[in-house]
This record gives C-alpha cells, structure tokens and sequence, in this order.
C-alpha cells in the first residue's frame, strides 16, 4: 500500500524524458471502437494538447488512459511502467488524475468536501492536504469564499475551478483534462486557461483535451489532431496553429 | 452541533421509561423500535451512502440470531462470546459475497441479495437439526453482559436503546469520515469517485459488510431479548420491511433512517386494531409519504417545517426595514 504513493511534485525543469507513452491503443465506446492505433507521448513538465471535434474519440482517449474504459489493444506506458489493465485506483495512486468532461462534481457535497475527496489517497498526509487545500483557494479565491458551500448549487465556471482543484489534490504527476471550457462564458474560458498555464508553469505536466482547438493551441507547446479515433497529424502547437488544414477544419477562418 | 440531534435522541430514549412508567408499550414497543433502528441505520449507510440496495438483510439479522441461539443453547458459549462469533460470520460471509458482486457496475447486489435472503431463509427452515426447522429454537439463555444478566422489559429497553445509540452514533462518525466521503462520491457518481482514487469495488464491499454486521448484531440481541428464535422472524417481508423504513424515514440520512424505522414500528403496532384492513392502509400510507415526501419523513418534514418558519417570519410585518 505505502508503495502506492505517488513521488512529489515533479521539478518545474521540463526535461526531456517522457512522462507517458501510448503506443497502438484501440479502445472501444459501447459496441463502437473509438479509437484507433493511437501513438501519442507527453514529456515530464509538457503540455500538450489534443483537439477534435465531436465524436472524434477524445473522451474514449482519455478514459482508456486512466482505466475507466479498457484498451483492446496495444501499451500505455506511465513513468516507464505498463500500466494497461491497471484499475482506476490505481492509476490514480500512481499519480495520472483526470478531470472529466462536465465537472462531475459531487453536488451533495461541500466544496471542502469535494476537496477533501480529491486528497482521497494522500489522507495519511494531513499536512500536505491542508496546504494544498489552501493553495487551490489561492488559485481560485471564488472557492475559498463558498467553501461552505454546496458544490450542485456553484455556477458552471466555479464547478470547473472546484473540479481542477479537486483533481489537485490527488497530487497528479500528469493532469488528464476533458473539455474545460465545455459550456462556460468566453471570459471564463479565459481564466480556467490562464489557470492551466500556471499549472503547468508550476511543473505539472498536462493533456488537454478540447474542441475549442484555439484556445488549447494557443497555450499548448505540442498538439495532436484526433481524427475519427485515430491522430491526423502532430506538431508544435504554433505549427499547427499556422496549418491551413487545421485552420479550416477546427478554427474556423 | 453536529452531535446535537444524537443528544436529543438520546435524552427522549432516556425520559420515555422515567415519563410513561410501567408502560408496556413504551417499553416494548420502544425496544422493537431499538433494534429496527440499528437494522435500518446499518442498511442506509448501504442504501443511502453507497447507492446499492440489500433486499435480503434479514438474512444477516437472522445470522446473528441464529449464530447467538445455537451457540448458547446448544454448544453453552457465553453470550457476548457467541454474538462476537455471530459478527464475524456475518462479516465474513458479506465479504465473500460481496467482493465479486460488487465488481460489476449497477443494481447487481439487490438481484443477488434477494437470492441470498431466500436460501438462508430456506436452510433455517430446513437444517431441522441445527435450527429446530419451523419450530424454531426455544430456551435462548439471558444476555449476559460481565456478569449482569440482562432481564424484564426495562433492563432490555436499556440494553437495546444503548445499543441502537451506539448504532447512530457510528453511523454519523463513519458518514463524516474518508470512507463515508468515498461512499458518497459512489452514490454520486462512480466515474467521478474512481478519478479520486477511491476503489469503487471496496468502498463498497466495506459497507455491504458494515451495515451486515449492524444485521447481526441486532439478531443477536433479539435472539436473547425474545429468548426464541424462528425462520418467519427473518423472512422476504422482513428483508422489504427494512428497505422501507429506510426509504420512509429518508435515504442518506442517519436519522432519517432511525425515524423511518421508529415510524414503521409504531404504524404496525398502531394499524393492529384494523386487523384484516392492517396491509391496506399500511400501502396507501407508504405511498402518500412516497408521493407528497419523496425524500422521505425525516428530510421532508424538517424542509416542510423551515419552510414554514421562513412563511411565518415574511408574513410577519417587518419591525426594521
């Protein structure tokens, strides 16, 4: 068990080793495979982004990677290890939290109970918690005002904030995030991906996964074009920004 | 404050004897109540807090009914001795049968719990040699607690209504603690709880073997109170009793729980005098609660009255501005 934790926060340094490496992975959504061969790799300290649009396997992708759907075929490796088939739990433990697509916040709960879930598997290290708590309501003071609160009755935007914060506090090595910007004001995209960037500037590596494809390219430093379940193309984020390919297909001008 | 209303509940168990003295309905019926208030308490932090549904809970208060009896008239353990053994194998046996059940997403338990509540129902009848068949066992010896034999309606009132607090007070410490978090964020969504490292499964499993061990150790007691024990005590009817006083009193609530199985105790006693009509209004009452309070007594009245606090106070001609 002790074994189980995850090491502590990466060094901000963003060095060269990868942090996971995906290669082949099919998985299915239902009766319907998903995605396909899919290779992909994130660096320790990256972020990267994967952008597409609806139906293209994003949320399957991302699933798979953290053992909520299983893979039919090929290796994820995290950290050098494979962890496939490993449960869900597990996966966390060893330091890959996911944020999932529409929040999924615990509704009945108070925002620092919904924290405090998040610390789940760190709860031997009260002390840690309770920083990391308080960091996060620095990072979203609204939070810190409503802590009382329940999470259902928080705005969109807030839910998103509690649901970052509380994949926070899982300690991730690697943040897994499924459409943050899903149905939140312009303004509020803005600040859960100024939010992100600070994340990542602070040493967690981080895949996006989003269909607003502008806002993720532009603070993304290498992105992924997924494609009806299998990557289309690959490139620093700027390239593909500058892609007239992707310009028309995903961004629109 | 968040121990108040143990405290209230505790202080009206204590004054019901001292105020209605040499009452045979406070006494017993209170007891009755007791242990259905352990039985329903344990069941919701399954039903309340994990989201899963026992419809054969009698199965494990029949367990521990049985393990105590047995024990003690046949084999001459002590009391505490063999309710201990009738913990253990209640646990064990929820354990065994949960851990493989629980893998799988969905109502999966209720569908096998149903199962499980009809064969132990069916060997309780059957095992004649161990059980005394339909006859049931008879001479249950006293509880004995240290030395102090447990006998007449108050000292049991006493011992149950202990116990039933003890029941209360676990549930609202193990509802507040990791566990009881992890055990709602299942019920909330189980996705969700797997993304904060909770082992859906186990979460689970843990409280399947919980609220089985609050089963037994109701049993237990009631095996000794009553002296006797027989399979109608812990039939199909009952299994569905404990689901409704549960879902009556209000699901995810420790309290609710214990009112909805004080309500359902007093209601049978009360619906007696109507005799053949006794199923009917016990059916149309389940409804109309279901109906006009579907979170159940508990959380229903409590919002109906703060709602009518709030009525009362607009009403009121405001004194400043």
């Amino acid at each position: 068990m002790p074994s189980d934790r995850a090491g502590g926060c990466p060094s901000a340094a963003a060095t060269g080793h990868s942090l996971l490496d995906v290669m082949g992975l099919s998985g299915h959504y239902g009766p319907v495979r998903a995605i396909h061969q899919i290779d992909l790799r994130v660096g320790a300290g990256e972020l990267v982004a994967i952008v597409g649009g609806n139906g293209a396997g994003k949320t399957t992708l991302l699933h798979t990677l953290s053992g909520l759907h299983p893979a039919h075929a090929g290796q994820i490796r995290f950290d050098g290890r494979d962890i496939t088939r490993w449960l869900p739990h597990r996966i966390v433990a060893a330091g890959i939290c996911q944020v999932l697509e529409g929040r999924q916040v615990f509704a009945p709960l108070s925002v620092e109970d919904n924290l405090r879930l998040g610390g789940y598997r760190q709860h031997r290290d009260r002390g840690w918690l309770r920083e990391e708590r308080e960091r996060v309501y620095t990072l979203f003071p609204i939070l810190a005002e409503r802590r009382r609160q329940l999470a259902g009755t928080l705005s969109g935007g807030q839910q998103q904030m509690l649901a970052i914060g509380r994949a926070l506090l899982g300690r991730p090595r690697l943040l897994l995030l499924d459409e943050p910007s899903m149905g939140l004001a312009p303004l509020l995209v803005e600040e859960i991906f100024r939010v992100i960037v600070e994340l990542n500037q602070r040493g967690v590596t981080i895949l996006l996964v989003e269909q607003n494809a502008r806002a993720a390219l532009a603070i993304a430093g290498r992105g992924y074009i997924l494609e009806t379940g299998r990557i289309a193309k690959t490139a620093p984020a700027a390239e593909l920004l500058a892609d007239d390919d992707v310009r028309r297909a995903y961004l629109g001008y | 404050m968040r121990l108040a209303g143990f405290y209230a509940f505790a202080a009206t168990v204590a004054l019901l004897p001292a105020l209605f003295p040499d009452n045979y309905f406070v006494v017993v019926v209170g007891a009755s109540a007791g242990l259905n208030v352990i039985l329903a308490v344990g069941l919701n932090l399954l039903m309340g807090y994990a989201g899963q549904i026992s419809l054969g809970h009698a199965a494990f208060f029949g367990l521990g009914a049985y393990a105590s009896a047995i024990l003690t008239t046949r084999f001459g353990w002590p009391s505490l001795l063999a309710l201990a053994a009738g913990l253990i194998a209640a646990g064990l046996l929820a354990w065994a049968f949960a851990r493989p059940i629980l893998r799988l997403r969905g109502h999966y338990l209720a569908m096998a719990t149903l199962g499980f509540g009809v064969i132990v129902h069916v060997i309780m009848v059957q095992a004649t040699g161990w059980t005394g068949g339909p006859d049931g066992l008879a001479g249950v010896p006293p509880l004995d607690l240290f030395g102090w034999e447990v006998s007449g309606d108050l000292q049991w009132y006493g011992v149950i209504m202990a116990a039933a607090l003890l029941a209360v007070w676990l549930s609202l410490n193990l509802v507040d603690s990791p566990v009881g978090r992890a055990l709602r964020a299942v019920h909330g969504s189980e996705f969700a709880a797997q993304m904060m490292g909770v082992d859906t499964a186990r979460a689970k499993t843990q409280a399947f073997v919980v609220s089985a061990l609050f089963a037994a150790f109701a049993g237990s007691l009631f095996a000794h109170q009553q002296a006797f024990v027989s399979p109608d005590s812990f039939d199909l009817t009952v299994s569905v009793e404990l689901v409704t006083m549960v879902v009556l009193g209000g699901l995810a609530s420790t309290f609710g729980a214990a009112c909805g199985a004080i309500a359902l105790t007093l209601l049978q006693q009360a619906l007696v005098v109507f005799e053949d009509y006794e199923m009917l209004i016990h059916g149309a009452l389940l409804m109309a609660v279901m109906i006009f309070l579907p979170q159940g007594l508990f959380v229903g009245l409590t919002q109906a009255a703060r709602r009518l606090g709030s009525a009362l106070v607009r009403s009121r001609p405001s004194v400043a501005a």
